[in-house]
């Protein structure tokens, strides 16, 4: 067993490839291949002309850039971002509209990106939770406020509940906590965190309108 | 019925950009389409398989059927304008606050930002042995699974029930019946109107369809008479969780009064029926009598009058007695409007 002969040869080189790369690397690769397995695959793709398969290699704009995709036309939002563009910060809870973790923003709205299809976003600008950050990598004061908060507990839902607090607050940037606990009703926790959501969701507010300390930058 | 998370089975896409397009689609296609407005409804009925159209007219892309226009009489309201944008315009929570406040009580935020006035009025409804694609009597069979001694029916009907005993579950429909609202229909033949309460199809008629829509039928617009506008109004929805769930029951009543005697009124309550049902004979028996508590207490009693419960829906029987009192006395416990 050649490959058992130095373990901290072979460490050192998992240590190189973190999980998430790891991951996408997967996604990147599957994505190849699924994008050609639909085109040979597809049911009745022998009646589909050329013109229909260009239908289905579209333009969509994800986080300020325009993502050329390939998507289905039964296909939903939530399942072109996680796994045709590696955004997997957009997690699947239900896919039934019954528990907010695939919220993203689209004009600015919140919206169940689990039921909403690929195809009729064309015109619309996607934000997801990879595109809060800015370009320099400094945090959304909503993002800083769950660092700051320890807002979550397994935080699947986190994502969800970051979408739809920064939308909401496009609407009403200086709500109540029980406004705030209404607008982002449409999300579910099933850690029961909900208190300690609120609290980092009403920081968020706070550092959204007043910037935040400048000692949590570093 | 597990869950199932793979893709939707394919269908074609259509996305027209003019409402009359889309009218000739849906002609085109006759039975094979399906009619997409925000998909709240349509995307549960096709991850599940249940069913499966070849079609799929989507109407996002049909600016036209958006947004909500003041006319000489009233208000219209496009089929394709969301919940959120009525819930939040001013001249309806100005003049015809009863359906602000029924559409703001719908589902979630995300919903209501998606959600349509048209698709919320033409949902179908949510026994969970048809959703789950059971073959019932509305999806074609010979057997109804909730009205049974075992059969899970505490959330069916109470009246109008003829071998389907589930209910309609909007919470828009109660609001445009008190509002007297009309529904705007076009089809190859021309444009058709309709008032709210008759857009709907008991079992006893035909037990397969809800509504009066078919195939190459598109519903463009609401239109709301000002008859009602500024009047007194009253909508309450009685429901499990404050988010997401349908009602257990919803009630709306719009009334005029001069001094404090009730001039017009008109109420409607939802999820009791398999109909949404207006409450004509309450309103006859009210008209011309002081909006005090003794009223409504008649009101109530008189509402029930017919009820048949259940095995599991008896409390639908004083709901809907103390919702319509309410009604009429306008006095609310508690709800969730921030």
């Amino acid at each position: 067993m050649p490959e058992m002969d130095d373990p901290r040869q072979s460490e050192g080189a998992q240590r190189k490839v973190t999980r998430r790369q790891f991951i996408l690397g997967v996604i990147a690769g599957g994505a190849v291949v699924s994008a050609a397995s639909y085109r040979l695959l597809a049911p009745g793709h022998g009646r589909l002309s050329s013109a229909n398969w260009s239908e289905r290699l579209i333009s969509i704009n994800v986080n300020g850039k325009a993502r050329r995709v390939e998507a289905m036309k039964q296909e939903t939002l939530a399942w072109t971002l996680r796994y045709k563009l590696g955004l997997t910060g957009t997690k699947l809870g239900c896919d039934r509209a019954e528990c907010g973790a695939c919220t993203v923003l689209l004009d600015d709205v919140p919206h169940y990106s689990c039921s909403v299809l690929t195809h009729t976003v064309r015109n619309k600008k996607v934000t997801t939770i990879e595109g809060l950050a800015a370009a320099d990598g400094k945090l959304h004061p909503v993002q800083q406020a769950v660092v700051d908060q320890q807002g979550f507990q397994c935080a699947f839902c986190m994502s969800g509940f970051i979408m739809a607090t920064v939308g909401y607050l496009k609407q009403n940037p200086n709500p109540t906590r029980a406004e705030l606990a209404h607008g982002i009703s449409g999300n579910l926790c099933r850690c029961q965190d909900y208190s300690k959501i609120l609290d980092s969701m009403m920081r968020g507010a706070e550092y959204t309108r007043n910037g935040f300390p400048a000692e949590r930058r570093a | 019925m597990a869950v199932i998370r793979d893709v939707m089975p394919a269908f074609e896409l259509l996305q027209p950009g003019s409402a009359a397009d889309a009218q000739r689609l849906l002609e085109q296609n006759g039975e094979a389409a399906w009619v997409m407005a925000g998909g709240m409804d349509s995307f549960d009925w096709l991850k599940d398989r249940i069913k499966k159209p070849r079609v799929l007219v989507d109407l996002s892309g049909v600016d036209e059927l958006r947004g909500v226009r003041v006319t000489s009489d009233g208000v219209e309201i496009g089929a394709m304008t969301t919940l959120t944008e009525i819930a939040n315009h001013a001249e309806i929570k100005k003049n015809y606050g009863v359906l602000a406040e029924a559409v703001s009580l719908v589902a979630s935020p995300q919903i209501r930002n998606q959600g349509t006035l048209g698709g919320n009025v033409s949902q179908d409804v949510r026994c969970w042995y048809y959703r789950g694609g059971w073959p019932c009597y509305r999806a074609g069979g010979n057997i109804c699974y909730a009205d049974t001694p075992v059969g899970r029916n505490r959330e069916h009907a109470i009246f109008g029930g003829d071998r389907c005993i589930a209910v309609h579950p909007s919470d828009s429909v109660p609001a445009l019946i008190a509002l007297d609202a009309k529904f705007v229909v076009q089809s190859a033949k021309g444009e058709r109107v309709i008032d709210a309460e008759d857009f709907y199809i008991g079992p006893q008629d035909d037990i397969t369809h809800i509504n009066i829509l078919k195939p190459g039928d598109l519903l463009t617009a609401i239109r709301i008479p000002a008859t009602f506008a500024g009047a007194r109004f009253y909508f309450e929805k009685v429901r499990d969780r404050n988010v997401w769930d349908f009602p257990l029951m919803n009630v709306a009543s719009a009334m005029k009064l001069s001094g404090n005697n009730i001039d017009q009124i008109r109420i409607a309550v939802n999820a009791v029926s398999p109909r949404p049902m207006r409450l004509k004979n309450v309103e006859d028996a009210v008209r011309g009598k002081p909006a005090t508590p003794e009223t409504g207490e008649m009101a109530g009693k008189l509402a029930i009058e017919g009820a048949k419960p259940l095995q599991f829906n008896a409390y639908k029987i004083p709901l809907m007695r103390n919702l319509v009192k309410r009604s009429i006395t306008g006095v609310r416990e508690a709800t969730w409007t921030s």
